[in-house]
């Protein structure tokens, strides 16, 4: 630490946030003080530029309990429950050190959606990475993969469902989005709040130590090349003792002493007390001295901006201190009186008698300057295009069937066991769908419900076209729960991008933001909770523009839900929705592709998709259809692929290929599509609900008990060697 | 005081995936030359109380058999060094 | 009857034991804190699986150390029934109450997925309702499957008829694919030699209910051959 004068800019802060600290303060902020304002104010903690543009989205519905700006969102489910929901990302941390990184991701999650008087029942998560075959790469997807599986599995809750993609422009930026949703009686939700003056602070969980110093700010810059010195900045998770804070705390919160909670996450103790005080209006004292350390020489400043994992602020009236200490004590964890609430607004940081630092908590917490950074349309959108079917090689005979093989060996489309079954997704008895289909299906016990899970995010598309693709990234994890049979109800969103300083990367991430809230807005859901995460960039080369979305589909009799398999030889198979054979941003394309031109997403047409829903949700109540499964990623012959693969059972389907190059047709990633398979007895039922939702129908052909895939004249594969190469272990891939 | 360091080892006829990994990765590596990868476990602790080193040494070989090593399938030796 | 769920920290299993127990087969159940040592009126004692201890210095073996373990070797020697499942097995054998011991996995993976068992002997309470030879279906879930015994002591396993369960392909033969982590000649649970206490590391727990997962019932053969020895008993 330099003595002297204290330089604003070593704690990442501008001049002008400097002279505005000055002003509130009417004095020069010391060294600590500066330590706290540059966390807070660090993008990472005050999201200044990105929070404007984040009105933009829809976050209040009659269902919305709890709304962003609290540890998770919270949503109305019925039967006097909520569930809590949120996603995180640890980009940063898992390029540096992808076991850690990751594994403590999922900690952090975890623990705000505990913060919330929830139960954690259920856990996801979207990664992405660069080309499998590229430097480095195998080695991070191991070693999230990893981290993921120790920390999910040690913690025991489930990990039941995600996606996983590969993608030059995520090489040297990997993404980490982990997903966490929990259950909370609706009376009993808990929130960051002090509460009064004289209520007093505690400190449970882990001691603190010098983990993750300045890690907020850290993730504030981009990678530079000296980056693997930086270990000091990552986080190490300790999954045992996070188990145990999630029983005590829990247990805690039925004996009603608490009155207020947060975690410790990013900028552990400093965002966490000065937070709880805005909220409440009130100040908080705290000293240091009374903080569990595990390091007898750690500063304060470390103090203050540790981010030691496991740790909770709690918030409790002075005669129930003990209460809440035995019960973290019987579980073998500290909780430690560390401050106490005042009136005076003000968080004030003690050691022993000495203050060290006093800054009105609101103006900490509340008031990081907003930034409107400028946008600009990138200029290699003026380059985009249609692509027509005219730039594919029109030759007549191609061999589809070795097409499509290639096409589902390839690390974006291949079978995803390798990865779920090193995740335990069946631990607390409420996995109804195991991993491999569209979403997950967690029973609520207790109810006749059940909660279905996806998440989905498409960077080639939003590259192409950010509005239009953040729309069809939303439509996509629609469709995945309504898969399942569920309606669609929430949304936790990560938006994953470069740096916002740079316009065009900001304007893509606006209109990213907009076509989110567009499609929300259009299926009538709010976005309960999120996380922005950007510079995902290193050496000027950022990622594509990359939102996420969690999406909470609810299945109010938890017998009728579906899954994407076949289930018996005669069922009669059959598509929903249109095809026109759109190739553009295609992974096929991407597979065939010589040139770098890019080319648009497909095109959705909104209404026809909300029709399509209340189509296959009609369908699945009134239980008349065997199987569901959308078309997305590789298309018609790959979802089809997907169905018999998944059923064991083959299918024969009578195509003639009219009107366009049979591998548009085949492959081709039109929206609004899905394939669902049903008794043909039931046909006649299901042909009306079809005609009411002026749904296009096409009878494709029915399911084999011959393990063999026919498409038309142009595949015929047996179901063997499509698994051979379709459930290849990552292990096995070329790398 | 005593610092104490020990050594887990699994018993030479088990098989050690870990160490095949491990030895895979040494020969993807370049370095050929390299059999017979073995991983184990290393601990190090200080003893506290005075105590002369026969009972030092009884006192961490207790600690090793009953904890620290599962005798079924681990072998352990270890070293003390006097902290003065 | 009443059968008791021990709760060390970091179990996670507990809760689904606890769930299969009160509410599938409607029997009575407690939570046993791992400090408690009564046991007494306990018909069966039920280990659960999970990461006692976060499966630091090695699964279970400092969950054995906890005072409720004192407690289950008297409760052994008196014929009490205990059931050890996944790290409850992993306790059971660190703690000397079962011969052998588990490392990893082969694949050094965790592997959580539907598995197939033959059943080896109806010798045991868990399982008299059971047909010699016949398939089982159910989960496992862990990364320290692996059972690994000495030659001779394996020699008395078999002979002394104490593999109750074996890992199978689902024709029911023995081999590679059909074994989950490379345990010693497929071994999948096994009793001691009164018989009282089984440890299997499938977890039968999620196997009672049709809704979940692949819809498997046959953990509940287990668990209601358990509760028709303790009433026969009486």
């Amino acid at each position: 630490m330099s003595s002297g004068q204290p330089s604003y800019k070593e704690y990442g802060l501008s001049r002008k946030e400097y002279e505005q600290i000055k002003n509130i303060l009417s004095r020069k902020p010391n060294n600590l003080e500066l330590a706290l304002f540059g966390v807070m104010w660090s993008e990472h903690c005050s999201y200044k530029h990105s929070k404007k543009t984040l009105r933009l989205l829809p976050t209040e519905g009659k269902q919305v309990v709890v709304g962003p700006g609290e540890n998770a969102g919270v949503v109305d489910i019925g039967d006097d429950l909520g569930i809590a929901m949120k996603v995180e990302s640890h980009n940063h941390p898992s390029a540096v050190e992808p076991y850690q990184g990751a594994a403590t991701g999922v900690g952090g999650i975890i623990r705000d959606i505990f913060t919330m008087g929830a139960r954690p029942i259920g856990l996801l998560n979207s990664l992405r990475f660069g080309e499998f075959d590229q430097d480095r790469v195998p080695y991070l997807f191991n070693n999230v993969i990893s981290g993921i599986a120790d920390y999910g599995n040690c913690v025991g809750i489930p990990t039941v469902g995600g996606e996983v993609y590969f993608e030059g422009a995520y090489a040297g930026n990997p993404l980490v989005n982990v997903m966490c949703v929990g259950v909370v009686k609706k009376n009993e939700v808990m929130l960051g709040t002090a509460g009064q003056p004289g209520n007093i602070v505690l400190a449970a969980g882990a001691a603190t130590g010098r983990d993750g110093i300045q890690g907020a700010s850290f993730a504030s810059e981009e990678l530079g090349e000296d980056t693997e010195e930086d270990r000091p900045a990552v986080q190490v998770g300790d999954p045992f003792l996070e188990k145990l804070l999630i029983e005590a705390t829990l247990e805690a919160f039925s004996t009603d002493a608490v009155i207020g909670i947060q975690d410790m996450g990013a900028a552990g103790l400093t965002s966490s007390s000065c937070e709880m005080a805005a909220r409440s209006g009130v100040g908080m004292e705290l000293d240091l001295l009374s903080l569990p350390l595990r390091d007898e020489n750690i500063e304060p400043w470390e103090i203050m901006l540790s981010e030691s994992q496991e740790r909770m602020l709690i918030v409790c009236e002075e005669e129930r201190v003990d209460e809440i200490k035995s019960v973290y004590n019987k579980w073998d964890l500290e909780a430690e009186v560390i401050g106490r609430v005042t009136d005076d607004g003000q968080l004030r940081i003690k050691k022993g008698k000495d203050t060290l630092a006093e800054v009105p908590a609101r103006f900490l917490a509340d008031d990081a300057p907003e930034y409107d950074p400028p946008a600009k349309r990138p200029e290699y959108l003026d380059k985009v295009e249609n692509f027509s079917h005219h730039q594919l090689d029109l030759e007549k005979n191609k061999n589809y069937s070795n097409i499509l093989l290639k096409l589902i060996s390839r690390p974006n489309i291949i079978s995803r066991s390798w990865i779920y079954e090193q995740f335990d997704h069946m631990v607390r008895n409420n996995t109804v769908l195991l991993p491999g289909s569209d979403a997950a299906v967690l029973r609520i016990k207790g109810t006749d419900k059940a909660a279905a899970l996806a998440m989905d995010g498409n960077g080639r598309y939003c590259y192409a076209d950010p509005r239009e693709g953040a729309r069809l990234s939303v439509f996509e994890a629609a469709r995945n729960v309504v898969c399942s049979g569920a309606c669609p109800l929430a949304v936790t969103d990560c938006l994953n991008f470069g740096s916002p300083e740079n316009p065009e990367i900001f304007w893509q991430f606006k209109e990213s933001v907009k076509g989110i809230g567009e499609a929300c807005r259009e299926l009538g859901i709010s976005v309960i909770s999120g996380n922005v995460s950007f510079y995902n960039e290193s050496r000027s080369q950022a990622v594509y523009p990359t939102p996420v979305i969690g999406m909470l589909g609810v299945i109010d009799d938890v017998n009728n839900y579906t899954d994407r398999a076949f289930k018996n030889p005669g069922d009669i198979i059959v598509l929903c929705g249109k095809t026109k054979g759109h190739l553009g941003s295609s992974e096929y394309l991407k597979m065939i592709q010589e040139d770098e031109n890019v080319y648009y997403p497909p095109s959705i047409d909104c209404e026809k998709e909300l029709k399509l829903h209340e189509l296959i949700l009609d369908a699945v109540k009134s239980n008349i259809i065997n199987s569901a499964h959308d078309c997305s990623d590789g298309g018609l012959a790959t979802a089809l692929s997907e169905c018999c693969l998944s059923g064991s059972l083959g299918a024969k389907l009578d195509i003639k290929i009219d009107g366009m190059p049979p591998e548009a047709y085949l492959f081709g990633e039109d929206q609004s599509r899905i394939i669902i398979s049903l008794n043909e007895r039931d046909l006649d039922d299901f042909k009306m609900l079809a005609r009411r939702y002026n749904i296009d129908l096409t009878l494709l052909g029915h399911v084999c008990s011959k393990p063999r895939l026919v498409i038309g004249n142009y595949i015929d594969l047996f179901l063997e060697e499509m698994n051979d190469k379709w459930s290849k272990n990552f292990a096995d891939l070329p790398s | 005081m005593w610092k104490v360091e020990v050594i887990v080892r699994l018993k030479q006829n088990l098989l050690d995936p870990q160490g095949k990994a491990v030895e895979g990765a040494m020969n993807n590596l370049g370095y050929v030359d390299i059999e017979n990868v073995r991983a184990g476990k290393f601990f190090e602790f200080d003893l506290t109380s005075s105590l002369e080193r026969k009972s030092a040494e009884l006192k961490a070989d207790d600690i090793c058999s009953k904890l620290l090593a599962n005798p079924v399938i681990e072998d352990y030796n270890f070293t003390l060094t006097e902290v003065l | 009857m009443k059968f008791g769920v021990v709760v060390f920290p970091g179990s996670n299993c507990d809760q689904d034991c606890f769930y299969a127990l009160n509410n599938v087969l409607e029997v009575p159940v407690n939570y046993i804190w791992h400090r408690n040592q009564n046991l007494e009126d306990y018909d069966c004692i039920v280990l659960p699986g999970g990461f006692s201890y976060g499966d630091y210095l090695r699964p279970g073996a400092i969950a054995r150390f906890s005072p409720v373990i004192e407690s289950v070797v008297n409760y052994v020697e008196k014929g009490g029934l205990v059931l050890g499942i996944c790290n409850g097995f992993q306790i059971l054998l660190e703690a000397g109450l079962l011969p052998g011991a588990m490392i990893k996995n082969e694949s050094l993976k965790f592997v959580c997925r539907d598995i197939y068992l033959r059943v080896e002997s109806t010798e045991s309470p868990f399982t008299e309702d059971c047909e010699e030879g016949e398939i089982l279906s159910m989960p496992v879930a862990h990364k320290d499957g692996n059972y690994f015994i000495d030659e001779e002591n394996l020699i008395k396993l078999k002979e002394r008829d104490q593999i109750v369960l074996r890992y199978v392909s689902s024709d029911g033969t023995e081999n590679e694919t059909g074994n989950p982590n490379g345990a010693i000649d497929n071994i999948a649970a096994i009793t001691n030699r009164q018989r009282n206490v089984l440890g299997m590391m499938p977890h039968p727990e999620r196997s009672v209910e049709k809704l979940l997962g692949s819809g498997s019932e046959d953990g509940l053969k287990l668990l209601l051959s358990a509760v028709s020895f303790i009433k026969e008993r009486g």
